[in-house]
């Protein structure tokens, strides 16, 4: 029988294609010296909130909050693995130790949050607007490697 | 996830994506993609496995010295989802016979849930004004499948709200009862297929889907994988 995912995976993998063009490069500084964020598209919230609000591109995630609530509307991915552990959709705590061990250099001082199923948001809104103000917020903190987690 | 990465990277970052869906991941063509075979929900692979979680950023991290983009390369370890084996764990006994049994069995459940929300500091009981309200959701839902008008209970987004908390609460309270952390959809199925209030939002669904509600109604009160089929 097929697993649940099974099930939902079919429904997800024929959204429309989208083309960029030629797949960007960006050469990636050594890891032991990379200041490290992370871009989920979970749709956390650092305020408590269980709702993304129309037009609400991404909201930043302080570094130092753990107490972050999920407000991805999809039903369809399990939800008691992030209820037990955060990490295993932002592994914040992860990258602290990483840094800690001087594996990479440093830790952002904040991270971003997307929503993975934006109502009012269109691929052409996250390439105009809401893409390049995350960039810009994440280059000014000083980031140079981003890690992005789905949900 | 792809697009994403395509846009922070053409603004001067390098980016590695860790990708659910490897289809979504071929035809994104994103500069670096890790592709995890994990479930839904879970791309790090395992709760509260830190050692694990590692040797997944490990290779995520791997590919950022990659500039033969775009590179996408499949994590060697699989993980499957264990929808079909319902968590086991108690359900309260039934304490007050005036009460429906779905309302009994979330006030029975709150100690639990606290234990968890205790445990991690988080819930994800934020969209309708707490667990303290779990009771009054529950018996929205019981109207509901008695047949009331699904717009005298709210907006649809509100009853999809509704939904997400009440499952919220009772996979968190799942959390609290077991000794360890379910595998993937295993607190699900409990929810759906064991507890009173799960297959009352299964009812629920089934009956708003089949008299034509509008979907934001319906969409978010059982997954995919938990439907029960219309007549």
């Amino acid at each position: 029988m097929a697993s649940s995912d099974g099930q939902v995976r079919p429904g997800v993998s024929d959204l429309p294609p989208f083309d960029f063009g030629p797949t960007p490069l960006t050469s990636a500084p050594d890891l032991a010296s990379a200041r490290v964020a992370i871009v989920t598209s979970a749709g956390l919230r650092p305020d408590g909130l269980g709702a993304w609000t129309e037009g609400q591109g991404f909201v930043t995630l302080d570094s130092t909050r753990r107490d972050l609530t999920l407000a991805h509307i999809s039903p369809n991915f399990d939800r008691a693995g992030v209820a037990a552990d955060l990490n295993v959709v932002y592994p914040i705590d992860r990258l602290d130790e990483l840094a800690r061990a001087g594996v990479i250099g440093s830790v952002a001082s904040s991270h971003i949050a997307f929503m993975g199923a934006q109502i009012d948001h269109t691929l052409t809104t996250m390439r105009l607007d809401t893409g390049p103000a995350a960039a810009k917020f994440l280059l000014d903190d000083g980031v140079n490697v981003v890690v992005l987690t789905p949900v | 996830m792809c697009a994403l990465a395509n846009i922070l990277e053409a603004a001067g970052l390098a980016t590695v994506a860790i990708s659910l869906v490897r289809s979504q991941a071929e035809r994104g063509r994103a500069p670096r993609v890790l592709h995890c075979e994990f479930p839904l929900g879970r791309p790090l692979g395992r709760p509260n496995e830190p050692a694990f979680q590692n040797r997944v950023l490990n290779a995520a991290f791997d590919l950022l010295r990659r500039v033969d983009v775009p590179v996408l390369v499949d994590f060697p370890e699989t993980i499957v989802d264990e929808a079909d084996a319902p968590l086991s764990c108690p359900l309260p006994l039934r304490n007050d016979p005036r009460l429906h049994p779905a309302v009994d069995e979330a006030i029975g459940l709150m100690p639990a849930y606290r234990r968890s929300l205790e445990r991690t500091g988080r819930t994800g009981v934020v969209r309708s004004g707490g667990a303290d309200r779990v009771a009054e959701l529950v018996a929205a839902f019981v109207r509901l499948e008695a047949g009331d008008d699904w717009t005298v209970e709210g907006a649809p987004i509100e009853i999809g709200a509704a939904a997400l908390d009440l499952r919220a609460y009772y996979e968190e309270a799942a959390l609290g009862l077991a000794d360890h952390v379910p595998a993937a959809r295993q607190a699900e199925s409990w929810f759906y297929r064991r507890t009173v209030s799960g297959d009352l939002l299964r009812q629920v669904q089934k009956r708003l889907r089949s008299s034509g509600a509008p979907r934001a109604s319906w969409f978010a009160l059982a997954p995919t994988g938990q439907q029960l089929a219309r007549d």
